[in-house]
């Protein structure tokens, strides 16, 4: 008998589906495992609601009236103080209060759109490489990008050649020296990790010791310590008196850091690359420069890029360790507006608002490493 | 001859920093600003208000200096700094004083090239308790668990002092400030101990501030100060005198209310320099004085604006006060 039309599914058996197999087979397939989802539960029970109180329930969100967006928007008559605030639950108008520190630090008020439009061009920056990635000449747009942002940036935050009035990198603070210190750490190191990681590959000895041995030797010491150096040790060899500004002694400290690293993530997308492809590059008669422009770079950098966002996210974080060599970043910023006699006690809100900032900032560039790789990922495209 | 050129070679470097190191003041004068060393943050002390305004008995001796030097008490770059690095940043040169809450020591005054100009405020180790405890003397502490932090002087004070007075305590230790004071709410012990002006603070910070006391016993000398470069014997005359003249228009009844009036007090006079020519000696105009005190106030309005009884942190003057008011602050005469 010949079959002319499919045969309707029929569905699986109730003994197979449902929410009560589902918690079967994924919380309770044995006893260990139910004794563990038990156990977790109970934690969660004790602490996420105490967590919602303080965070949102009991907590105080007596803003008085704010302006958004030209819009007066009133949370209460006035605007709570500390007294009134209540220490059982959190204090939000202690970060409204301090919103200015937690983002700009001690950056002139008169001169705040600079550091708004840094934080705007910032996102255009991102914005046009996300618009342009299918346009002919988006390699020439964003290299020259890069080159310019920087300096644009840099202008517009510093100040100085007679456009802008200085502003001096102590007066720089809070979310604003967060970023800035990612973002040249990165810019900065990821260059010189790229030729170290090839200087490690080279057949000329001299450039293959002397990547080694740097790529070895940072590596071996801890950031903290290379902090302390750039910070406390480097003064006392300068002639007394040389003004060597502190930020810039720590932005070459975590700069020359972060290189050692993504040097050997891209050592490892160089390995990561079949010898054909070497091979192949000299047999078309490629110069080196060539060979690993062209050839071996885009490959190795597009198997790194996990790697290299997942450098990044550290270096993003490790940044907060500046505050133990006295830059006021936006860690920092919680001691420093919390020791306002008129806010004393209020650390915790500073370190959950300081928290969520960082989260959203490194959850974003994970997803964005994510979409990356989907992008790039040239191979089994079916 | 190995020796020979080692000498020569470390007495050219110490000419070379004495050359640059000159002079502070005609430094300072150049460049428009005093740079000076505070607190990343110590409350009543040196921390920023919401305005990101510098305030704080400490950063008012770096606002009284450039208001002498400068005539303008906000021309002050606050260079924050960690207590680790401290010596360090004045040692290079990159700021012109330290005021953070610097103890005065032999060791800091003789071995680290640095001179203290004088003491802007008398702190000194105590214990602050629950009232509930119903403890009003530290030697009734027997057998109490105390929270201390880790790595300090205070941790050696309390172990001397226990030694000392044969009492036995069980120390709880923790890392930080906020850490000790979360120890000691939440019941983790019974005593804390710290710095007394650190205590106010912590106080003032707690759940429920009226329901600790400050334990009247202060176990160890916490002498703070403005430091100096030493081999700027200008400089370091003219911040010790700043200070005193702080302290001496207090005395005097001067205040930047009453800074213009005129009296028939010769020492007044002379310190509001309108008699005698003692700014010749400090290398500063005759109104140098006027100044400080016109702008950032006398020792008794730092002291109150910042952690006196009327405000949060709510310190007493005590040993603070001055020699005349049973406390042991004394400045020199203005002569």
């Amino acid at each position: 008998m010949a079959v002319n039309e499919l045969q309707s599914t029929r569905k699986p058996p109730i003994s197979q589906i449902g929410a009560i197999v589902w918690l079967r087979t994924n919380l309770f397939s044995s006893w260990i495992n139910g004794l563990l989802t038990v156990a977790s539960l109970y934690l969660l029970y004790i602490s996420i609601p105490p967590l919602l109180d303080w965070m949102f329930l009991s907590a105080n969100f007596n803003f008085g009236t704010v302006n958004i967006l030209g819009f007066d928007i009133k949370f209460s008559e006035v605007m709570a103080d500390n007294d009134s605030c209540g220490k059982e639950a959190a204090c939000w108008p202690f970060i409204y209060e301090k919103i200015y520190m937690f983002i700009y630090g001690f950056y002139p008020r008169e001169e705040v759109w600079r550091p708004d439009v840094f934080y705007g061009l910032t996102a255009l920056f991102i914005l046009i490489v996300r618009l342009v990635r299918n346009y002919k000449y988006k390699n020439r747009i964003i290299l020259s990008m890069v080159i310019t942002y920087p300096i644009v940036s840099y202008i517009l935050i510093a100040g100085g050649f007679g456009l802008l009035p200085v502003v001096e990198t102590h007066q720089w603070g809070g979310l604003l020296l967060t970023l800035i210190i990612a973002s040249v750490g990165i810019l900065i190191s990821f260059p010189i990790g790229v030729v170290l990681a090839l200087g490690r590959q080279s057949d000329l000895r001299v450039i293959k010791l002397f990547s080694t041995l740097f790529i070895e030797f940072i590596r071996a010491v801890p950031l903290i310590t290379i902090l302390f150096m750039a910070s406390f040790v480097l003064p006392l060899f300068l002639e007394s008196g040389t003004n060597f500004d502190k930020l810039l002694r720590a932005l070459i400290g975590i700069a020359l850091f972060q290189a050692a690293y993504f040097a050997e993530v891209v050592r490892g997308g160089l390995q990561a690359i079949p010898k054909g492809q070497y091979e192949a590059a000299d047999a078309v008669g490629l110069s080196y420069f060539q060979k690993n422009a062209l050839i071996i770079l885009p490959q190795a950098l597009k198997i790194s890029i996990p790697n290299i966002v997942g450098s990044s996210i550290s270096l993003f974080k490790d940044t907060t360790l500046v505050l133990i060599i006295g830059l006021m970043d936006m860690l920092a910023m919680v001691n420093m507006t919390s020791q306002d006699i008129y806010w004393l006690g209020r650390e915790t809100e500073g370190y959950v608002f300081v928290t969520i900032v960082f989260w959203v900032i490194l959850y974003s560039m994970s997803r964005y490493s994510r979409k990356l790789e989907i992008r790039f990922n040239t191979e089994n495209k079916d | 001859m190995k020796q020979l050129l080692k000498l020569s070679v470390a007495s050219f470097l110490i000419a070379g920093a004495l050359a640059v190191q000159a002079s502070t003041l005609s430094d300072v004068q150049s460049k428009g600003h005093v740079s000076c060393g505070v607190s990343k943050g110590l409350a009543g002390f040196s921390a920023a208000d919401s305005a990101g305004t510098w305030t704080g008995v400490d950063v008012d001796v770096c606002r009284a200096v450039a208001a002498a030097t400068l005539g303008d008490a906000t021309k002050v770059k606050f260079v924050p700094l960690t207590a680790k690095e401290r010596f360090t940043a004045l040692q290079s040169g990159e700021i012109d004083m330290l005021s953070r809450n610097t103890t005065w020591t032999i060791t800091r005054d003789a071995s680290l090239g640095l001179n203290f100009a004088g003491v802007n405020y008398y702190d000194g180790q105590g214990f602050m308790v629950k009232s509930s405890l119903g403890v009003s003397s530290a030697m009734e502490l027997g057998g109490a668990a105390v929270c201390i932090q880790a790595g300090t002087t205070t941790e050696l004070n309390l172990a001397d002092w226990g030694k000392q007075n044969g009492i036995d305590y069980q120390s709880v230790v923790s890392d930080t400030n906020a850490q000790t004071l979360t120890n000691y709410d939440s019941g983790r012990c019974d005593v804390l101990t710290t710095d007394a002006s650190g205590l106010y603070s912590m106080r003032a910070a707690a759940n429920d501030p009226s329901e600790h006391v400050v334990l009247p016993e202060i176990i160890s000398k916490e002498p703070l100060g403005p430091v100096v470069r030493q081999g700027d014997d200008q400089w370091f005359n003219i911040v010790r005198w700043s200070l005193n003249a702080m302290i001496t228009a207090e005395e005097l009844g001067v205040t930047s209310a009453t800074v213009d009036e005129v009296t028939n007090n010769p020492e007044r006079e002379r310190l509001m320099g309108r008699s005698g020519n003692t700014h010749e000696y400090v290398g500063l105009t005759p109104d140098w004085t006027y100044n400080i005190i016109s702008q950032v106030g006398n020792y008794s309005e730092s002291f109150e604006r910042n952690i006196g009884i009327n405000t949060p942190i709510g310190i007493a003057r005590g040993v603070n006060a001055l020699w005349t008011q049973g406390g042991i602050l004394y400045s020199p005469p203005f002569r």
